[in-house]
């Protein structure tokens, strides 16, 4: 049985990967990927409380979680091949266009 | 045992974590290193139980999301990345207070649950997840065939060429 402090330091750490991701790099896929892995340290808090309190329903979250992960992935790689098309570039910093 | 295997999937998740995060060189190689952490993410939720969800992280995560990134990262041919980590006012001053936080968060975290609970044998199967999924859950489920569907609609008008009218 893994403790659910483990699990839960361990989403921590790879949340915190997912912020400097966000915070730090200028690709925009990499930024995309790096939210993926903040929504999968989630998925994994989720798992360990429902673990934990032995109520299915935070697996049902993770599910529901999944979904929304991968519609935001299909619109957001959608919106970078059309910035790449106009912009040649899916650096973060060329596409300032709404930033006062 | 599972603790074993736990520690050794939680390495290969947080390496992989890192591998993306700090490859500027190679696009495509930090999405395969996000696909090992999606992997041992799967791993660790059948330890935790999580049987339909591990499969589910596996097909969904590491079989479509990423294949989906690397397609796109192909796609655009992309040059080189940087940090711009040394472009923040004090930088030391936030990286001592991110640690200040995460040891704090680490530091109160033992002894704040119990014992965990008793589950029946079934728990996390598709079974039981199935079944509640389609009876208290089913309302969710049915709008997320909406959001599916905008989505596809969303990414299919966003990735044409030029729209018409």
């Amino acid at each position: 049985m893994i403790p659910i402090t483990h699990a839960v330091a361990l989403s921590g750490i790879l949340f915190l990967l997912g912020v400097l991701g966000a915070l730090t790099r200028r690709n925009l896929i990499v930024i995309l990927m790096s939210i993926e892995l903040m929504l999968n340290a989630v998925n994994l808090a989720l798992v360990a409380f429902a673990r934990q309190w032995g109520n299915q329903a935070g697996q049902l979250f993770v599910l529901m979680v999944i979904v929304v992960a991968a519609a935001e992935v299909a619109v957001g790689l959608g919106i970078v091949l059309s910035l790449f098309r106009n912009r040649e570039s899916v650096n973060v910093e060329d596409a300032s266009l709404l930033k006062w | 045992m599972t603790l074993g295997l736990f520690y050794f999937f939680a390495f290969i998740a947080i390496a992989g974590a890192l591998g993306m995060l700090l490859n500027t060189r190679n696009t495509v190689a930090g999405a395969l290193s996000l696909v090992a952490t999606m992997c041992a993410l799967g791993a660790i939720y059948v330890l935790l139980d999580a049987y339909l969800i591990g499969a589910l992280q596996i097909m969904v995560y590491a079989g479509a999301i990423l294949v989906l990134f690397l397609f796109v990262v192909m796609l655009l041919n992309l040059r080189q990345d940087a940090f711009v980590g040394a472009r923040f006012a004090k930088p030391l001053f936030w990286t001592l207070a991110a640690a200040a936080l995460a040891a704090g968060f680490l530091a109160l975290l033992p002894g704040a649950f119990g014992p965990p609970a008793e589950i029946p044998s079934d728990f996390g199967g598709y079974r039981a997840v199935g079944a509640e999924l389609f009876t208290d859950y089913v309302l969710a489920f049915e709008v997320t065939s909406l959001l599916l569907l905008s989505a596809m609609i969303g990414a299919v008008i966003l990735a044409k060429r030029k729209i018409d009218g």
